[in-house]
């Protein structure tokens, strides 16, 4: 049956409608506007609902992706909603910012002959349709365990860690060093890809469920993980404290004012809203020509939203090509429609001051592509006699981040690898301390968003283990 | 939200609050500061823990109305609260007996150097001490100094109170002297900072400051309070704001704290606007 409908002409995919380029690249409103229920359904009708349906192997999380498109096929939509649930607490975060086209839709029967089924598109109608139409449930609680959890960070993978033990009946208690809770979700990816109203309705969700949420709490700083056992009498913990600490590129002059990490630039955008200076306090540069080097989402993001603070030019210098360009390919589209000027094989190697102390140009280098790296991909190396230089104002290195060390500096008993990540049982979450398990970017370096989510739900099934019978064996990971 | 439970009026521009912060008031230590966000449209801004009770479960913080964020704070009351009160953070101070130590705060420094000067002298060290500001009004916590110091040379740039000079001056005189003195401390203004360097790297006394370079998150995320110390980049939040103040270059740390002179006078002559402050 499959083998026939595949030889016809495939029908086309529905895009979503958006926001025009010029337009949306001086507002800070969301992007693409959605789909309606009709699109929803149209786009449903092009699955196949394949018995063996590959696409789910592409979904880290293995998402029933067959089950909840044909809901979507039948009109039940919120049914959908609950059914993505199953595997995935946070579809509208997902449907958003999931790098489909190298995970589920990637896998796609349809992806062969022509474009696969928009799985984002759909997970996302869905999630949003439950959050404006449906009731959102909120399950009764269960028997109380007695037994208390410690998650350090409220990004997606302490989230969906804490939404999966408060069922279980446990107090959770989830600390944040931030005045807001959702880790990048909430500081790093800008509104109009990810609106702030979504994370906030999920973590609502989750304090609805009974999970207490302390912000303002630097734990290793307020409280140290071995107080919290002893003292406060947590039973376990959960680290998810996320990989934010901002590399710099390492060249003269990056310290000039106007030169953001990455993590800053976008942490003032919008944790602190500085685009809507001075009815916000917090100030941030508006650059008028603008370089931000990288060639990751991060890198999208800033250039997006330096543009939208008013930016004429937008530079994004990444030193190989655009093929190797780690960011989302609907980010990279989006970036070049608005306007961002990209310029490829080309490197910094020093920002020049204005004799004030601001810097006013860098100078590059261009790259030619050579042999390949350890990474496989082919290694940049510089042009003799190539350098050039382009005025800016502002310059965001948004070249990746690593372990921030706060936290961990504070447990001695915590065993790290060479680069400050915990190390930890990829399948549990467990750690080299006892009672202590770790999860999403802080063991993995940046990742995605369903990754530390996939995660944050492995190592709470651990933990409901781990206080059954207190057993605790590393010897299968640590000392690598 | 953390309560007011106590203000002061220092000085014309300088107050004093004692807030309600039990569990910061158990882990701070001399050298640490924290951060506040006063309400949902305001900024992050870091100020040193001054002083704090463990057991009423409280920290004191002494701030200089400088622009916006500082004048809203001082309009506020006991009985008020502030939206976000985020610490201990930053590394503490470094204490033990070292013999002979000096003790140099400038103007609203004198907050912070009260704790340290008090943990440097409960160690056992023999301390003295050298307060300063711009005129008399601005001089506070005199006895509190006095309490806590072997010593106590108060200056100001305008002789009305103490001596008619800047820290720089009794400090030099006091190293001539003094050959015994083995560290230096001093916290305020950069440039007072600055100098105080360079008159103590002419005695070659190692000499430890505290930077208060631009914030945002103090945890160590951003990079915005990157200063240089030894050619290095550190982190002011999460490496400090304590450090070895020969190694630091001054010079940035000026230039840096300027980043936003613009945006901080629209913010502020708005503020005066709506709140009718001269
Ligand atoms: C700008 C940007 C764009 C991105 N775009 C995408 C995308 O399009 N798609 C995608 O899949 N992924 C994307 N990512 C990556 C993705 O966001 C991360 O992989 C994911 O958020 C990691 O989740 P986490 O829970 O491990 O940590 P985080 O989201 O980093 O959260 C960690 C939280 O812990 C808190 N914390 C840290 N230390 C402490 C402490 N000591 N005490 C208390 N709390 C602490 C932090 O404040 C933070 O809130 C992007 C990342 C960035 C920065
Ligand atoms: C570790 C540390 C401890 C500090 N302790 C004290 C203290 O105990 N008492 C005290 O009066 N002041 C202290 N400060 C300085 C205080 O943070 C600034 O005076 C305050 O932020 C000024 O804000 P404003 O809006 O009133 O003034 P603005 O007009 O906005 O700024 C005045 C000056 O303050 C500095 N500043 C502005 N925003 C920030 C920010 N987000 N972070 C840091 N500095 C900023 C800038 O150099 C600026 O030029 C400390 C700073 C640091 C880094
Ligand atoms: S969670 Fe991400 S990878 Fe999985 S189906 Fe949804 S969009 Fe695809
Ligand atoms: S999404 Fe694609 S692979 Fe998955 S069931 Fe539908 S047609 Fe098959
Ligand atoms: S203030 Fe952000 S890293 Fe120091």
């Amino acid at each position: 049956m499959e083998e026939k409908k595949e030889d016809k002409e495939p029908k086309k995919r529905v895009n979503m409608r958006e926001q025009e380029p010029l337009v949306r690249a001086r507002n800070f409103m969301e992007v693409p506007y959605g789909y309606n229920p009709e699109e929803a359904v149209a786009e449903a009708s092009r699955c196949l609902s394949c018995l063996n349906p590959i696409c789910r192997k592409g979904c880290p999380v293995a998402i029933d992706i067959p089950s909840f498109v044909k809901l979507i096929k039948e009109g039940r939509f919120i049914e959908a909603a609950w059914k993505i649930k199953e595997d995935n607490a946070l579809p509208a975060v997902c449907g958003r910012v999931c790098p489909q086209e190298i995970q589920c839709e990637s896998m796609c029967i349809l992806g062969k002959k022509g474009e696969p089924v928009a799985i984002g598109n759909l997970e996302r109608f869905v999630a949003d349709y439950e959050r404006e139409k449906g009731e959102v449930q909120i399950p009764g609680r269960p028997k109380l365990s007695g037994r208390k959890i410690a998650i350090i960070g409220s990004g997606p993978a302490g989230l969906s860690c804490a939404a999966d033990l408060i069922k279980s009946g446990h107090q959770v208690t989830l600390f944040e060093a931030l005045h807001k809770p959702g880790g990048v979700l909430i500081y790093g990816i800008p509104e109009f890809r990810l609106p702030k109203a979504i994370v906030e309705k999920e973590v609502d969700y989750i304090s609805k469920l009974g999970v207490k949420v302390v912000l303002n709490a630097v734990i290793g700083k307020l409280f140290t993980i071995d107080e919290l056992f002893s003292e406060q009498g947590y039973d376990a913990c959960f680290i998810a404290t996320g990989a934010g600490l901002p590399m710099f590129l390492g060249i003269p002059g990056e310290n000039l004012n106007g030169i953001y990490s990455a993590n800053e630039f976008l942490t003032r955008a919008n944790l602190m809203k500085a685009y809507l200076f001075p009815e916000y306090d917090t100030p941030i540069k508006k650059g008028r020509n603008v370089a931000v080097f990288g060639g990751g989402n991060v890198a999208m993001d800033s250039a997006r939203v330096a543009l939208r603070l008013g930016a004429e030019k937008v530079h994004l210098i990444y030193r190989r090509s655009e093929a190797e360009m780690p960011a989302r390919k609907a980010e990279t589209h989006h970036a070049r429609e608005e306007g961002v000027e990209f310029l490829m094989l080309t490197n910094p190697v020093r920002f020049i001051d204005d004799g004030k102390g601001n810097v006013c140009a860098v100078e590059c280098q261009k790259m030619e592509l050579g042999e390949p790296d350890t990474s496989g991909r082919r290694k940049p190396v510089p042009v003799k006699g190539s350098e050039f230089q382009i005025e800016i104002d502002v310059a965001i290195p948004a070249i990746g981040t690593r372990s921030n060390p706060l936290l961990t500096k504070t447990i001695p008993d915590l065993s790290l690898n060479k680069r400050g990540y915990i190390i930890a049982d990829e399948e549990t979450g467990m750690t080299s301390k006892k009672g202590v398990f770790a999860g999403g970017d802080i063991i993995t370096g940046s990742a995605t968003v369903i990754l530390a989510m996939g995660a944050g739900r492995k190592a709470a099934k651990a933990i409901n283990e781990y206080l059954k019978w207190k057993y605790w064996d590393t010897s299968r990971f640590v000392g690598q | 939200m953390f309560k007011i439970l106590k203000k002061e009026e220092l000085s014309d521009l300088v107050i004093l609050f004692e807030i309600e912060a039990q569990d910061i008031a158990k882990k701070a230590k001399a050298g640490n500061f924290f951060t506040l966000r006063i309400n949902e449209q305001g900024e992050r801004i870091p100020l040193t823990i001054a002083d704090f009770d463990r057991d009423r479960g409280t920290i004191t913080t002494v701030f200089q109305k400088m622009g916006k964020t500082t004048h809203l704070l001082g309009a506020l009351n006991a009985g008020d609260s502030i939206m976000d009160v985020i610490g201990p953070l930053g590394m503490h101070s470094h204490i033990e007996n070292f013999g002979k130590v000096i003790c140099v705060g400038g103007g609203v420094g004198i907050a912070p150097t009260y704790p340290i000067a008090r943990a440097l002298r409960e160690a056992g060290n023999t301390v003295i001490s050298i307060i300063g500001a711009r005129t008399k009004n601005l001089i506070f916590w005199e006895d509190r100094m006095r309490n806590v110091s072997d010593e106590l040379i108060i200056v100001t740039d305008d002789g009305s109170l103490g001596r008619k000079a800047v820290v720089t001056v009794p400090l030099d005189e006091r190293l001539t002297e003094d050959k015994d003195i083995e560290l230096a401390y001093a916290i305020g203004p950069a440039i007072m900072m600055k100098f105080v360097c360079v008159t103590t790297q002419k005695h070659n006394v190692k000499t430890i400051v505290s930077l208060n370079s631009i914030m945002v998150d103090a945890t160590g995320m951003c990079g915005a309070c990157r200063v240089e110390v030894g050619g290095e980049t550190k982190f002011a939040c999460v490496d400090g704001p304590e450090f070895e103040g020969h190694k630091v270059d001054f010079d940035l740390l000026m230039s840096r704290q300027r980043m936003y002179v613009n945006e901080e006078k629209i913010a502020f002559e708005r503020y005066k606007e709506k709140s009718g402050v001269k």
